[in-house]
């Protein structure tokens, strides 16, 4: 394997979760509700996928109970926002406190276990050929899951009557809600299907990344995430630009490290922060593009007036 | 069956104070059941974990010590919340605040005089404002998301700790562990008799009190509501969003920057890589549990120090997870925020049939 083929493949590695948690996200926020408990979620589902694969030996499970703990805590999220009418951003910031402690209780005794590693669904033939081969044909189910993901979710955001629908709840629930639409039930089922792709986000990272269990080992990507989901204005094809634009920058630090740059860890460490910051920064600021594609509702809660 | 929300008129003020403790009612019943769960008997362990560190002389003054930068971040959060201002990032304010105050006994390390401390309390306090700043000026001049851009912070912050003290500060005759050298004398705060209590904790008790009378009479206090409130009110009313945005960050960040420093010249003694344990974030719980008001924070605080207290105790006397405090931690924020329901709304339980307006 060449250099370059090596590189390619970490990146792809590091950017999958950011794309998975990014595009579930992308979801929830479209139908105008704003989940910041992203890391909560995935942190969760990086603890169970690891547990379940680790108690039953199978990758598959571990992935399944990611998925599981995902839209278990979504939906937690989601009955204090939309049935309580909760504030989002204090809730989600609830749904992440209560993340991070509780993977901890719970993977505490699993620490320095042996994990398993979801093996790669090598395509036969195709994977052989030289370079290309590897890269495209010869990685795991959930990478060819988040492409697959991205171009569903873009395809029915703006080519579907659902699509439609969950922009309109975004939009404005009034008029959504007044044209007969369940605002509350599109808005659950869009929470639980960021709290999915979170989950899965997380076992990739205990299943893939570091098939092993590490507190605190989402180490801020969930919030990466949420910073993506903006700096890519809610569009999904940028979303997959973004997610592996941050992963080259999270990868790109080891590589540098590994040259011999005589530059601290720690600030090589702390680039794919302040790379988030700045891009928070440059799309921000351009209120005309933000403006536009922002769902005019995220963050309102909604109660139908009777 | 259904459970219905109906709003009510005005909201109930016997719910704003009811709220908090039906909230912890429920969080100590689930923690019946999780150590139920775990095979403990559920009323020894609740004893342990909440009534315990009440009990003696020695606890009480670490319950205090561990309230201080709960409460000295949180009063500065509930002035950010009431004004949306959603500041996420006091544990790295904490961190640079400790940095900075951190300057005078590794640089200075034989200056002793009393100008020294007070020298540390204003670079701790400004250190903290200084790095909240950032999230300030990027959201007031770039419209950047305050709750990300501080939250990355905080990040950028503990990387910025570590590297300090494995390298450039690392104390030279400290056997190459990972720390700054010893802080002594006027470099330490004074504290109460023999045990820990330090000044820190008058320092958060006068915050409260300030804090409070400023929200309750001043009209920077009014303005910081009604801003919070209904922004577009607040503008007409020739309010600047702007400057209360900066007055929230600078305000809570340099009581964040306070604390750190009171952590760093109070228990610790010296920099360590790890200065607090998730401190900044805890204090988010403690300002929506006090109400977002500088008194109820005092109580919060109190409360969720003894939850870490509790949390160890458990640990050395049943031998399980101190990590249960942050679960509790945590079931608790989320209940106090349902229960907060109550305050708007009445819950009725309806039949299945549906009201049609």
């Amino acid at each position: 394997m060449s250099a370059v083929e090596a590189v390619i493949l970490t990146i792809i590695t590091a950017s999958t979760p950011l794309l998975l948690a990014a595009v579930g996200e992308l979801v929830t926020e479209r139908s105008g509700v704003l989940n910041l408990g992203v890391e909560g979620m995935m942190i969760m589902g990086a603890v169970c996928g690891f547990v379940a694969a680790h108690v039953t030996g199978s990758a598959a499970v571990g992935i399944l109970a990611g998925l599981i703990a995902g839209i278990a805590m979504s939906l937690i999220f989601a009955f204090l926002t939309q049935t309580l009418m909760t504030s989002q951003v204090a809730t989600g910031l609830a749904l992440t406190l209560l993340g991070l402690g509780l993977s901890g209780l719970i993977g505490e005794s699993f620490t320095g276990q042996p994990g398993v590693k979801l093996a790669a669904l090598t395509i036969p033939v195709l994977s052989g050929i030289p370079f290309l081969g590897p890269i495209l044909f010869g990685q795991d189910i959930l990478v060819y899951l988040s492409l697959a993901l991205t171009a569903a979710v873009a395809y029915v955001l703006f080519r579907t009557r659902t699509g439609l629908i969950i922009s309109a709840v975004g939009g404005n629930h009034h008029s959504a809600h007044a044209l007969g639409y369940n605002v509350i039930g599109v808005r659950y089922a869009c929470i639980a299907f960021g709290g999915a792709c979170s989950g899965l986000a997380g076992a990739y990272l205990s299943l893939v990344y570091t098939p092993q269990w590490i507190e605190n080992m989402s180490a801020g990507r969930g919030w990466v995430a949420l910073a993506l989901v903006v700096f890519a204005t809610w569009i999904p094809k940028r979303v997959l630009i973004g997610a592996y634009l941050f992963g080259t920058v999270w990868i790109m630090g080891l590589y540098v490290q590994a040259l011999g740059v005589a530059i601290p860890s720690q600030l090589l460490s702390s680039l794919p922060y302040l790379v988030t910051i700045a891009a928070l920064i440059i799309i921000s600021g351009n209120r005309t593009i933000t403006k536009v594609n922002t769902p005019a509702c995220i963050g309102q809660p909604f109660a139908p007036e009777r | 069956m259904m459970l219905v929300l109906e709003r009510r008129a005005a909201q109930s003020m016997a719910m704003t104070f009811l709220s908090p403790a039906l909230a912890i009612a429920i969080t100590v019943v689930i923690g019946g059941v999780i150590f139920t769960s775990l095979g403990l008997d559920p009323l020894k362990a609740l004893y342990i974990y909440f009534i315990e560190p009440v009990t003696s002389l020695w606890s009480i003054e670490e319950v205090i010590v561990k309230a201080a930068p709960l409460v000295l971040i949180g009063v500065g959060l509930s002035v950010c919340f009431t004004a949306n201002v959603w500041n996420i990032g006091a544990e790295g304010q904490l961190t640079i605040g400790a940095l900075f105050g951190a300057v005078i006994p590794i640089y200075f390390t034989g200056w002793q005089s009393p100008l020294v401390l007070l020298l540390m309390l204003v670079l701790g306090a400004l250190g903290g404002a200084l790095f909240a700043a950032i999230p300030a000026f990027l959201k007031t001049r770039f419209n950047a998301n305050e709750i990300l851009t501080s939250l990355m912070l905080v990040y950028v912050a503990q990387l910025l700790l570590d590297w300090l003290v494995r390298g450039p500060w690392r104390d030279p005759q400290g056997y190459n562990f990972p720390q700054s050298v010893p802080f002594e004398g006027w470099q330490l705060l004074p504290v109460l008799g023999e045990g820990r209590v330090h000044i820190g904790a008058f320092l958060a008790v006068i915050a409260a009190l300030v804090l409070f009378f400023m929200m309750d009479r001043s009209l920077r206090g009014f303005e910081i509501r009604v801003v919070g409130r209904a922004p577009r009110a607040g503008a007409f009313a020739g309010f600047a969003e702007k400057r209360v945005i900066w007055f929230c960050f600078l305000l809570s960040g340099a009581l964040a920057g306070l604390a750190g420093l009171c952590e760093v010249a109070g228990p610790s003694g010296q920099l360590q890589p790890n200065i607090s344990p998730g401190y900044g974030f805890t204090a988010i719980i403690v300002a929506f549990l006090g109400r977002l008001n500088p008194i109820g924070v005092i109580f919060a605080g109190i409360l969720l120090a003894i939850s870490y207290l509790g949390g160890e105790a458990v640990q050395v006397e049943l031998g399980i997870s101190d990590k249960t405090a942050q679960v509790f931690q945590g079931i608790l924020l989320f209940l106090i925020l349902a229960c907060d329901t109550l305050i708007h709304y009445r819950v009725r339980f309806a039949s299945a049939v549906v009201k049609q307006a």
